[in-house]
C-alpha cells in the first residue's frame, strides 16, 4: 500500500488561511489502512480544524467525505455533488489522490494534508515499512524475495557493500538487506544463484523521465 | 460569574459504569458536573469522539477503564490510554488544553473511588475555568447581542 502521515496541523491550517467552507476528502484506499486518511480521520481532522479556526475567530466549516478511493475516476467524479460553496478541498488521500482531484476540478483549490511516504507493509500495528522503490523492473527473483533497490541503503545489485556489520547496516539501524538476501537464499539452498553478477540496472525504467505509463489494450474500454 | 462546569465521562460498562452504580447505592456524593456515557469498553473510545466532545461544549472530559490488566477484552484500557495521550497532544496544538481530558483506570467494586475521580476532575476544570472553546462562543454572542442593540 501507500504509506503516508498527516502533514501538521500548523502547516494545514496556513495552507486553509482564508477559506470559510473546506471540504475534508478521505480515500477508502491504502490511506485508510495505515491510518492516516480514512472515515475516522477526516472526523478527526476536520474537528481539530473547526475548532482551531473557531479559536481564532475565524469559523471554519467542513463538509466531510470519504470515496472509496481518490485515484480512481468514477469514485472522483461522486465529490462534483458535494462541492456546493465550498472554497477548497482538503484532500487526506496521497499525492495521487490530491493530484486526481486537481485534474477532475479544475476550478477548484485542492490541498494536501498528507504527506505521501512509501509503498511498503504493515510490520505491525502502527508500524509501517518501505519494501518497494517502484523502480519498474523487479529484481526480486534474483534476489530471494528480498529488495535491494529499496531496503538496502546504497541500492546495491551486487552487495553487500563494507559497512555490513554484524548483518546490519552502517547507514541505519535496519538489517542489512544484503544479509538478509544471503540468509534467505542459504536457508532455501540457492546460494549458488548470487554469484551470478547482476548487470547494471535500467534505471530508464524508474522514476526519472516525466511521468510512467502502462497501458493494457485488452481492458481499455473506449477507443 | 458562575461557572458550572460540564464534564463528559466515557465510563467502561465492566468498571466505571458499575463503580458508578456502586457510589449511588453508598450514597455518595459527587459534583453533578459530570455526564456519564455508558462504553462497552473503554478501548470502544476514540479520539474522533473525545475531540467530538469539546466541540460539543464540554469543559472537560474523562474516560474510566478497568484497572491495567484487569480488561474484560484484555487491551481496551491500554488501547484507550494511548488514544487519550494523542488526543491531549492535538488539544494542546488546537489551543483547548490537554489537561481539559484524562484517563483513569479503577474497578467496579470502587464505587468511593467514582465519587473521588467526578470530585478530582471537577475541581481540575473549576480551576482551569470554561473552556477555550465555550469563552470564545461567548465572547462571540456578546459581540452579536451588542451589534443588535446598536
Amino acid at each position: 500500500m501507500i504509506v503516508a502521515e498527516a502533514k501538521p496541523l500548523e502547516e494545514i491550517l496556513d495552507s486553509l488561511k482564508g477559506m470559510s467552507k473546506v471540504l475534508v476528502a478521505g480515500c477508502g484506499g491504502c490511506v485508510a489502512v495505515c491510518l492516516a486518511g480514512g472515515e475516522k480521520e477526516v472526523g478527526i481532522m476536520a474537528s481539530a480544524l473547526r475548532m482551531k479556526r473557531e479559536l481564532a475567530g475565524e469559523p471554519l466549516v467542513t463538509v466531510e467525505e470519504t470515496l472509496t478511493r481518490q485515484c480512481d475516476p468514477e469514485y472522483v467524479k461522486e465529490l462534483g455533488k458535494k462541492l456546493d460553496g465550498v472554497d477548497c478541498i482538503l484532500s487526506m488521500a496521497c499525492g495521487v489522490g490530491v493530484q486526481f482531484l486537481a485534474e477532475h476540478y479544475p476550478d477548484m483549490w485542492v490541498v494536501p494534508a498528507l504527506n505521501t511516504k512509501f509503498a511498503g507493509a504493515t510490520i505491525e500495528h502502527g508500524l509501517w515499512e518501505e519494501r518497494c522503490g517502484l523502480c519498474g523492473e523487479c529484481v526480486l527473483a534474483q534476489t530471494g524475495g528480498v529488495c535491494p533497490v529499496i531496503r538496502c541503503a546504497k541500492s546495491l545489485l551486487n552487495g553487500p557493500c563494507g559497512g555490513s556489520q554484524n548483518g546490519k547496516c552502517e547507514v541505519k539501524p535496519n538489517a542489512c538487506a544484503w544479509q538478509l538476501i544471503y540468509d534467505r537464499m542459504k536457508s532455501l539452498g540457492r546460494l549458488e544463484q548470487l554469484v551470478e553478477v547482476a548487470e547494471a540496472k535500467d534505471w530508464s525504467k524508474s522514476r526519472d523521465g516525466g511521468p510512467r505509463q502502462v497501458v493494457r489494450e485488452d481492458v481499455k474500454i473506449d477507443g | 460569574m458562575d461557572f458550572n462546569p460540564k464534564i463528559v465521562a466515557f465510563c467502561c460498562y465492566y468498571c466505571a459504569y458499575s463503580a458508578a452504580d456502586l457510589a449511588g447505592s453508598l450514597r455518595l456524593q459527587y459534583p453533578p458536573t459530570v455526564r456519564m456515557i455508558e462504553q462497552p469498553c473503554s478501548g470502544k473510545v476514540d479520539i474522533r469522539l473525545l475531540l467530538e466532545a469539546f466541540e460539543d461544549g464540554a469543559d472537560g472530559v474523562y474516560v474510566a477503564g478497568c484497572l491495567e490488566g484487569d480488561c474484560h477484552f484484555l487491551k481496551g484500557n491500554i488501547r484507550a490510554k494511548k488514544r487519550v495521550n494523542a488526543a491531549k497532544k492535538i488539544l494542546d496544538k488546537i489551543g483547548i488544553g490537554g489537561e481539559r481530558l484524562e484517563m483513569f483506570n479503577l474497578s467496579g467494586s470502587m464505587g468511593p473511588r467514582f465519587a473521588e475521580i467526578a470530585t478530582e476532575m471537577t475541581n481540575r476544570i473549576l480551576e482551569l475555568g470554561p473552556s477555550p472553546l465555550r469563552q470564545a462562543r461567548q465572547a462571540e454572542g456578546e459581540n452579536r447581542e451588542e451589534e443588535a442593540s446598536k
